[in-house]
């Protein structure tokens, strides 16, 4: 009997225990994760104001009607998010190469380089950028100093919007770069050193060595890191906000001449209680994400690999 | 990393250097560059530092100043008195560890079982994990706000923690960790002496996780305590963490930037202390390419 009951309790052990150990995490993700962004092409669909006392009506694509035919913040909006994340991306996969390449050499102190560049990808998003507008503060600011300095004259970072989305970049390039950069590292040491020196032999120079070796070696790692890039920065939405902190944050800056679409999505749903416009808001950006990240993973794909 | 090590001497090799490509010998100029670099990493936080320890007045002065001063402590009991920094350290470290736990805990479990046990359907769901991985939550948030005032939630932590408590990335990460580094025989003679799976699990795969456990933990620490913007959209200035308490002082109607950034400094200290003591461990992560942002 006793041996026949612990036969049972193995059998079901064997069955059903790997699906009691998977549970927590489909569960927790299909209730907190799945859900609310399945539900909110739903809550897309309807009028649904919190101000108008939680009133939800059906109105099928009325919002997305309105986004795309009638609603200038809201190209203008995309417009930034697509500059910003051209001026993101771009400089961060290029320098991330260059410091990969001076990392790639027998250093002395090699940790202590690593981690050193490392270091911004640690700090918080709210405090990089709260350091960062008071850096490029307009009367006070290091940045317009050192302009001054050097007879350039100071900028107001803020006003444009050339020189808002150049200071926000400088904040993601900033604090990503590191991070790209060891991947790459990781990636170049596994280059077996024949191929150089077959090259050499041949008499390619440094730089051809890195464009027609390393580069196209690293093909994979740099599709990987524009992907991951790019589903990032076409999201901004911390740096924007806190970069012109106070009562009208959302619309990014005086003339929303920095507002992302996720900040657009985060004032119409958050400052404006607007629910079923920023929904819609939502599902547009995703769309977009998938269409620009698509669009990206081809073109890095065609690095050439001789 | 052996490999590099491995070489023979330098001395033994052609002496034309220039033009080695990858791993050639570092000069001088490699080393200024890479000092140049790190000086542009870490100017930002130096800075941050230097501001948040003078007096308010000198922040506005030129030419601006560029060594700390000597106003630190009085500047951080100010952040202290005037908002409610304290409140938000406190509940920054119950979302992050609270997060960090169930993370590791639920991440190793669901790895012990995608890598070692069979089941049906096993590739399939762990297709789904992978899958899930790309998929931008964070633009759920308005239903998740609403879920969340339906559960009276909106404004607590609980609604900051419970959405955090499992991650895709998690599972892959440790199933990937268990494949190679936990043997079949061990489990297999664990079952021989009649372990039940949850056994093995608690004593045979725990204790192997360890060093993977830990770099997952380590990296699930700093993106909780990191986190913005969902924090932002679903707590009150009341009952912050540190980076919306960072948003709410920085958003004043006039801005002391001594005050702003000292508390900016004070909240990058744990995550800076984790990283000078794990520092290693965590670039070995994502050298890797195991851990992603």
């Amino acid at each position: 009997m006793k041996t026949d009951w612990r036969e049972r309790r193995h059998r079901w052990d064997i069955r059903y225990a790997p699906y009691a150990y998977i549970a927590p995490y489909f569960l927790l993700f299909a209730v907190f994760g799945l859900f609310p962004l399945l539900y909110t092409g739903w809550v897309s669909m309807q009028d649904r104001n919190l101000l108008d006392g939680d009133a939800a009506t059906f109105i099928g694509v009325d919002n997305y009607v309105q986004l795309l035919t009638a609603d200038p913040y809201f190209w203008n909006a995309m417009g930034n998010t697509l500059s910003l994340w051209l001026l993101t991306t771009v400089p961060q996969i290029l320098f991330a190469l260059g410091i990969a390449q001076l990392l790639n050499r027998r250093l002395r102190g090699r940790t202590f380089f690593r981690m050193g560049v490392l270091l911004p990808n640690i700090t918080s998003v709210a405090a990089v950028t709260i350091i960062f507008a008071q850096l490029f503060g307009r009367d006070f600011g290091l940045i317009n100093w050192v302009l001054d300095l050097f007879g350039a004259g100071r900028i107001d970072w803020q006003a444009g919007t050339g020189s808002s989305h150049t200071a926000i970049a400088a904040m993601v390039v900033w604090r990503w770069t590191g991070y790209h950069a060891l991947i790459f590292l990781a990636s170049m040491q596994a280059i077996p050193t024949s191929v150089y020196e077959a090259a050499r032999l041949d008499g390619a120079s440094a730089w051809q060595q890195f464009w027609r070796i390393t580069v196209p070696m690293l093909r994979p790692q740099i599709i990987f890191s524009t992907v991951i890039a790019t589903a990032g920065n076409m999201r901004l939405l911390a740096e924007p906000l806190l970069f012109n902190p106070g009562a009208a944050a959302a619309t990014g800056g005086s003339d929303r001449q920095f507002q992302t679409a996720a900040l657009y999505l985060y004032e119409q749903g958050f400052a404006k209680f607007d629910f079923g416009y920023a929904s819609a808001i939502a599902w547009l950006l995703l769309i977009a994400t998938v269409a620009i990240t698509g669009l990206s993973y081809l073109a890095a794909r065609r690095i050439r690999t001789d | 990393m052996t490999s590099v090590l491995d070489r023979p001497a330098p001395a033994a090799r052609p002496p034309a250097r220039r033009g080695r490509g990858a791993v050639r010998l570092p000069g001088p100029w490699t080393y200024a560059a890479l000092i140049a670099v790190l000086a542009g990493s870490a100017f930002p936080v130096y800075w941050s530092l230097v501001v948040s320890s003078q007096t308010p007045d000198k922040v506005d002065s030129v030419p601006p100043v560029l060594v700390p001063g000597g106003n630190l402590f009085a500047n951080i009991s100010r952040v202290f008195d005037q908002s409610d920094f304290a409140l938000a350290m406190m509940n920054s470290l119950i979302v992050a560890g609270t997060i960090t736990v169930s993370v590791v805990f639920f991440s190793t479990l669901a790895g012990f079982a995608f890598a070692k046990l069979k089941f049906r359907g096993r590739s399939a769901l762990m297709l789904l994990v992978v899958a899930t991985q790309a998929v931008p939550t964070e633009l759920g948030v308005i239903p998740l706000y609403m879920m969340m005032s339906d559960f009276g939630w909106a404004g607590e932590i609980h609604a900051v923690i419970v959405p955090g408590l499992v991650t895709a990335f998690g599972v892959f990460f440790m199933r990937q960790y268990f494949e190679r580094a936990v043997p079949d025989e061990l489990l297999e003679a664990g079952r021989m002496d009649g372990c039940s799976s949850l056994r093995l699990y608690w004593n045979v795969v725990l204790p192997a996780a360890r060093p993977a456990a830990a770099v997952l933990g380590l990296f699930t620490f700093m993106q909780a305590w990191n986190d913005f913007f969902w924090p932002l959209v679903v707590l009150t200035p009341e009952n912050p963490t540190v980076q919306t308490a960072l948003s709410t002082l920085a958003s004043g109607y006039t801005t002391d930037y001594t005050l702003v950034l000292t508390a900016a400094t004070i909240g990058t200290v744990p995550v800076l202390a984790v990283f000078l003591l794990f520092g290693r461990q965590i670039v070995g992560g994502i050298m890797q390419g195991a851990l992603k942002g």
